[in-house]
C-alpha cells in the first residue's frame, strides 16, 4: 500500500505521508504557485516526480524532481510547432480561431517500463505530446492534431478542448487511449501513428438531439482503465456515468444512480474492473454536493448497483466539488484519496467504507496522486 | 544598444537582470536577448512567438502596438520594459 500522496493545489504542491498510523503534511513545494497537475513516475530506470504549473502571465511550465521532491528543475514543456509563414490559424466548428500554443498541461502519464524516458502529455488546446527523455523535450503527435475530426472538438469548462486522460494499455504499450473534453475517446493501436474515435454509446445533452450520440463531440470528464482487466474502462461524462467492457467498442450509460450521475472524477479498482468510485455533484448547472452532503458512490458489480458512502465525510452545508484529477486509488485497491475545491482532503484505507479528513483548509485541490510502487 | 528591463515578478521564476541588447525592432531585441537567456523566451512569448496575453512591453513608457509580430521600431537609446498585467488570483 502507498504511504505517500502528492497533492497539487492552486497555491502549491503538498506531500502527505503516513507515519505511526497517521496521515499528515510532510512537506511543501512551489508555495503560492498554481500547481495544476502532479505525476509520479515509478519506473526504476529514473523514478521521478513531475509537477505542472500554470504561471498565468508567464505560461504553463513543467518541473521535475529525481530525489522525491527535495529538489526540482524546470524541464521542457510541450510546444506547438511554429505555423509556417502565410498559413492561417485553424478555425473550429464555431468559427473561432484555434490557438496553436500551449494553454495548460492537463494530463501526464508515464510510458511502459520498457519505454525508457517515455512520457505522454495531454494539453489544452487539444494537442497530445510525447517525450522520450523524461520531459526534457516534447513532440506533438501530429497524427491526432491533424485528424480532420479534431476541428470538431470544443471546450467544456475551458475555452478550448483538452486531453485530460491518457491510458497506456498494460497489454501493449503501443495502444494508447485518450479522453478529450469535448472530443470523445480516441484510441491508437500503433504508438500514436493513427487514431480512431471510440465513444459510441456516449450521450451529449448539450448538443441538438440529432447529434447527441455523435462520438467526436462527447465530453468524458475522466476516463480510467482497469490495469488487471484492461478491456474494462469507466468514464465520468458531462451527462452521466459510462462503462465499457469491450475495449471501448461500445459504451453503456449507467442511469438512476442516487444522489446524482453528474461529477468529474472516477477511479477503478486495479484488480477488479467491476469496482469503481465516483464523487457526485448535483448537476451541470449546480456544481455542488447534493443537499450539502459530500459522498462517494461505489459499485462492485459493474454499475448495476451503487453504495453511497459517507462515513467521515461532511454531511451538513458542505460545498466541496472534486475535480477530475482529484481522486486516486493506490495499487492495493484499498486506499483512496480525494481533494476538493474548498481545500478538503479525505483518505480512506478501506475502499471508501470510511474516510478521514487530513485537512479542511488547503488551497483548492486540482490533482491527487499516490506514490506508485517501483516498476 | 537598447536597455531592456524586466518585471520583478518574473525574477521569482527565472533570473532576468537588466541587460543591453541590439536590434531595430522589439522582435530583434528580444531575439538578441534570448541568445543570452533562452529560458526567458517561453515566459514572455507564446508558442507562435507572440507576446503572451497578460504580458506588456513598453518602449520609453509607451506600450507597443504589434503584440503578434513585435515589429515596433526601436532606437539606439530607447529603454524597453517588460511588464505583466495586474491580473490573477
Amino acid at each position: 500500500m502507498s504511504d505517500r500522496i502528492h497533492v497539487a493545489t492552486r497555491k502549491g504542491l503538498f506531500t502527505i505521508e503516513r507515519g505511526n498510523g497517521h496521515w499528515g503534511i510532510s512537506h511543501t513545494n512551489f508555495l503560492a504557485d498554481n500547481c495544476t497537475l502532479v505525476m509520479h513516475d515509478s519506473r526504476t530506470d529514473r523514478p521521478g516526480l513531475y509537477c505542472a504549473l500554470d504561471h498565468g502571465h508567464f505560461g504553463a511550465k513543467l518541473h521535475r524532481s529525481f530525489d522525491e521532491g527535495n529538489s526540482w528543475e524546470e524541464c521542457g514543456v510541450p510546444t506547438y510547432p511554429t505555423r509556417p509563414e502565410g498559413v492561417e490559424p485553424q478555425i473550429d466548428m464555431m468559427g473561432r480561431t484555434i490557438p496553436d500554443s500551449l494553454q495548460l498541461i492537463w494530463a501526464l502519464t508515464p510510458g511502459s517500463v520498457e519505454q525508457t524516458g517515455r512520457l505522454w502529455c495531454g494539453t489544452i488546446p487539444g494537442g497530445l505530446f510525447r517525450s522520450n527523455d523524461h520531459g526534457e523535450s516534447w513532440q506533438l503527435v501530429e497524427s491526432l492534431w491533424n485528424h480532420p475530426d479534431r476541428k470538431q472538438w470544443f471546450g467544456g469548462g475551458a475555452d478550448w478542448p483538452g486531453i485530460h486522460s491518457i491510458c497506456i494499455d498494460p497489454r501493449d504499450a503501443k495502444r494508447i487511449i485518450v479522453g478529450v473534453s469535448c472530443g470523445g475517446v480516441w484510441i491508437s493501436e500503433d504508438d500514436g501513428a493513427s487514431w480512431v474515435c471510440r465513444a459510441q454509446g456516449m450521450r451529449a445533452e448539450y448538443m441538438p438531439p440529432d447529434r447527441a450520440y455523435d462520438p467526436v463531440i462527447q465530453d468524458p470528464h475522466c476516463v480510467v482503465q482497469c490495469p488487471a482487466q484492461p478491456e474494462k474502462f469507466w468514464a465520468q461524462h458531462h451527462n452521466g456515468m459510462f462503462r465499457t467492457t469491450d475495449d471501448c467498442a461500445s459504451w453503456q450509460e449507467i442511469t438512476d444512480v442516487k444522489p446524482s450521475t453528474f461529477g468529474f472524477p472516477v477511479a477503478v479498482h486495479p484488480e477488479d474492473g467491476d469496482t469503481a468510485w465516483f464523487v457526485p455533484a448535483l448537476n451541470d448547472e449546480k456544481r455542488i454536493p447534493v443537499d450539502g452532503k459530500v459522498v462517494v458512490n461505489r459499485t462492485r458489480d459493474g454499475g448495476s448497483t451503487f453504495e453511497t458512502l459517507s462515513e467521515g465525510l461532511p454531511q451538513d452545508h458542505a460545498y466541496d466539488l472534486v475535480f477530475r484529477h482529484a481522486l486516486d486509488i493506490d495499487e492495493s485497491g484499498d486506499r483512496l484519496v480525494f481533494g476538493s475545491t474548498t481545500g478538503s482532503l479525505f483518505i480512506s484505507e478501506n475502499q471508501g467504507d470510511s474516510w478521514q479528513s487530513i485537512s479542511r483548509h488547503l488551497p483548492p485541490v486540482y490533482a491527487v496522486r499516490f506514490d506508485k510502487p517501483s516498476s | 544598444m537598447t536597455l531592456i528591463r524586466f518585471t520583478r515578478n518574473i525574477q521569482r521564476h527565472i533570473e532576468c537582470p537588466p541587460t543591453e541588447a541590439s536590434g531595430s525592432t522589439i522582435a530583434e531585441v528580444l531575439e538578441s536577448y534570448f541568445k543570452t537567456n533562452p529560458q526567458a523566451r517561453g515566459y514572455l512569448l507564446d508558442d507562435q512567438g507572440a507576446l503572451r496575453k497578460h504580458m506588456a512591453i513598453f518602449v520609453n513608457g509607451t506600450q507597443i502596438k504589434d503584440r503578434t509580430h513585435l515589429s515596433d521600431a526601436i532606437g539606439e537609446d530607447d529603454v524597453v520594459d517588460v511588464m505583466q498585467a495586474l491580473s490573477g488570483g
